[in-house]
């Protein structure tokens, strides 16, 4: 643009930006607004309608087991899927960037969960669960193993639920690994193998952190999905038994669609944009320290 | 002589560990494509000589609309991209090329749209979309998606790297703002396009808790909810048939992606590096 002082970058700025703009306040930043809004509202029914009730939600969802369930659920299955999704994904890309025979077709094995629906997907795996006639029985009695019933009990159901949704994600973080993996100078693999330095040594002490700027960022995708991540419920588990393999956003659309109690949802719908914006912060201040490594 | 031994064993099981890692990944779909093109019987259990068949197919295909839904589904998945194509396309200029008065925070409230994503304000947009009239159409499904803040970052990063030159030339030879855009940008931002074009159309197929929500009818729904509601237990449909459903709601997209598998995983890590 040319260096004058006219109003002209100003309008056509605007004008471009205008057609997002409107899409965005009006389904992002509305609805933010109006779920905190909202959460100090009274479910409105057709005697009484909704009125300010300020925190009384908040307290309410204090006193709520089944948010506290749910809420630990979410941290179980960040805990289950994160660290295990994001070290399978290292594993793959390794092993898929180095000379392996048939590289091609194993990542092809790998990458291909990422791009089928999770709805999909966990039909299949449904059956797998299946008691007695599912294949994870199946396997189980060659062995010697008595028939369980794997999502019916509250035991086992959220690991089934953690075990899928690693399989789906492990592929996808891996592409970033590769992409990693491949920017980095050959010479430096070259020099750990002049040197005598062991693969693992070279990994542990050089790829690795090297690698940091990927963890971190497949790290916050992990986490987020960890919190978006419930279509596989719809299929499998419909949060049962018993809550046991309900998460957070499930419980949110349950109470919202299924109770109908709209204000009530909104109060819970809180607690997940302060779950995000922790981690936004977090990665602002985390954003800080990869630059070291660079 | 035993160090070389040693070292080809453990490379030799490395190469088993990881194949047989792939065959666990890949098991799931075997397994639905042995479900699929067998008769029921042969669903649990695994023989060498079980006879093929397409019957399952036929039975899921008549057994629910599926033609709507694919139907539903392609019209979803073209409009979303055509309506990010073009807003995020002008938003990214915008923003890569305009000193324009409150830039800088505008982006910062483009980018709450990446933390904040529209399945996270499903209650909201609902009570919106009623208010607008739009419940159960296609439309309402892609609205929240349309302007895409991960789209908008990302053609930005790529419009930033064309030289200005580029344009000024542009505009000595006469061209308008509009055509500069049009005839120099975007030409030279396809990688971007094709790889964001790949992303989105992948996530839209595949996704489905806020079109579960807002559509009700046969008309509106996408294949992942058909899919959904095709294979409730309560529907009593066996499992050849579900598996069959299934390969069918994803045989486009699989195909798609074996076809050209080195531009998907291309562009997913294109589009995961910016």
């Amino acid at each position: 643009m040319r260096r004058v002082r006219s109003i002209t970058p100003h309008v056509y700025g605007w004008l471009l930006l205008t057609p997002a703009a409107i899409l965005l306040i009006a389904f992002t930043h509305y609805p933010t607004v109006a779920t905190l809004v909202q959460s100090v509202f009274s479910k409105g029914t057709a005697i009484r309608p909704s009125a300010f009730v300020g925190l009384n939600n908040y307290r309410l969802l204090l006193e709520d087991t089944v948010f506290w369930k749910v809420l630990w659920n979410n941290v179980l299955f960040g805990i289950g899927t994160i660290p295990t999704s994001i070290a399978l994904a290292i594993l793959m890309a390794v092993w898929v960037n180095g000379k392996l025979p048939a590289r091609a077709l194993t990542r092809l094995a790998f990458f291909t969960p990422t791009i089928l629906p999770m709805v999909a997907v966990a039909n299949i795996w449904l059956f797998f669960y299946t008691p007695e006639i599912g294949l994870l029985d199946q396997i189980g009695r060659v062995f010697g193993f008595a028939s369980h019933n794997w999502l019916g009990d509250p035991d086992t159901v959220l690991w089934c639920i953690v075990v899928m949704t690693v399989w789906k994600e492990a592929g996808f973080f891996m592409i970033f690994y590769l992409a990693a993996l491949q920017s980095l100078p050959p010479e430096l693999e070259e020099a750990g193998r002049l040197e005598g330095a062991s693969r693992w040594y070279y990994f542990r002490r050089v790829a690795f952190p090297l690698l940091m700027p990927t963890t971190l960022f497949v790290s916050i995708n992990a986490v987020i999905n960890s919190f978006k991540l419930v279509d596989q419920l719809f299929i499998l588990t419909k949060g049962g038994p018993d809550n046991a393999s309900s998460l957070l956003l499930y419980y949110i659309y349950e109470v919202a669609f299924s109770f109908l109690d709209v204000p009530y949802a909104a109060t819970l719908t809180m607690v997940l944009l302060s779950a995000l914006a922790i981690i936004a912060v977090g990665q602002f201040v985390f954003m800080d320290k990869r630059i070291h490594y660079r | 002589m035993s160090r070389q031994f040693s070292r080809d064993l453990g490379r030799g099981l490395e190469v088993a560990a990881a194949w047989l890692l792939a065959l666990l990944w890949i098991s799931p779909l075997l397994y639905a494509f042995w479900s699929a093109f067998h008769p029921a019987e042969y669903a649990t259990h695994f023989e060498l000589g079980a006879p093929l068949t397409l019957e399952n197919f036929e039975t899921a295909w008549s057994q629910a609309p599926f033609a709507r839904y694919f139907l539903n589904t392609v019209l979803l998945v073209t409009l979303v991209l055509i309506a990010q194509f073009v807003l995020c396309t002008l938003a990214a200029f915008a923003f890569a090329r305009f000193e324009f008065w409150g830039r800088n925070f505008a982006f910062a409230l483009v980018l709450v749209q990446l933390m904040i994503m529209p399945e996270v304000l499903i209650v909201e947009n609902y009570t919106t979309m009623s208010h607008l009239g739009l419940v159960d159409t296609i439309l309402s499904i892609g609205l929240p998606y349309m302007a895409s803040a991960f789209g908008i970052f990302l053609l930005r990063q790529t419009f930033k790297t064309i030289p200005k030159e580029l344009d000024d030339a542009a505009r000595v030879e006469g061209c308008s703002m509009m055509q500069i855009l049009l005839k120099v940008y975007v030409p030279l931002a396809r990688p971007t396009y094709l790889a964001y074009g790949l992303v989105s159309v992948s996530y839209h197929w595949n996704n489905f808790l806020w079109p579960l929500i807002i559509t009700n009818s046969v008309t509106t729904r996408p294949l992942t909810v058909g899919l959904a509601i095709f294979g409730a237990p309560e529907s009593g449909v066996d499992w050849s048939i579900i598996t069959a459903a299934t390969l069918l709601a994803v045989a486009p997209l699989l195909v798609a992606f074996l076809l050209f598998q080195r531009q998907f995983v291309q562009s997913f890590m294109h589009a995961g590096i910016k």
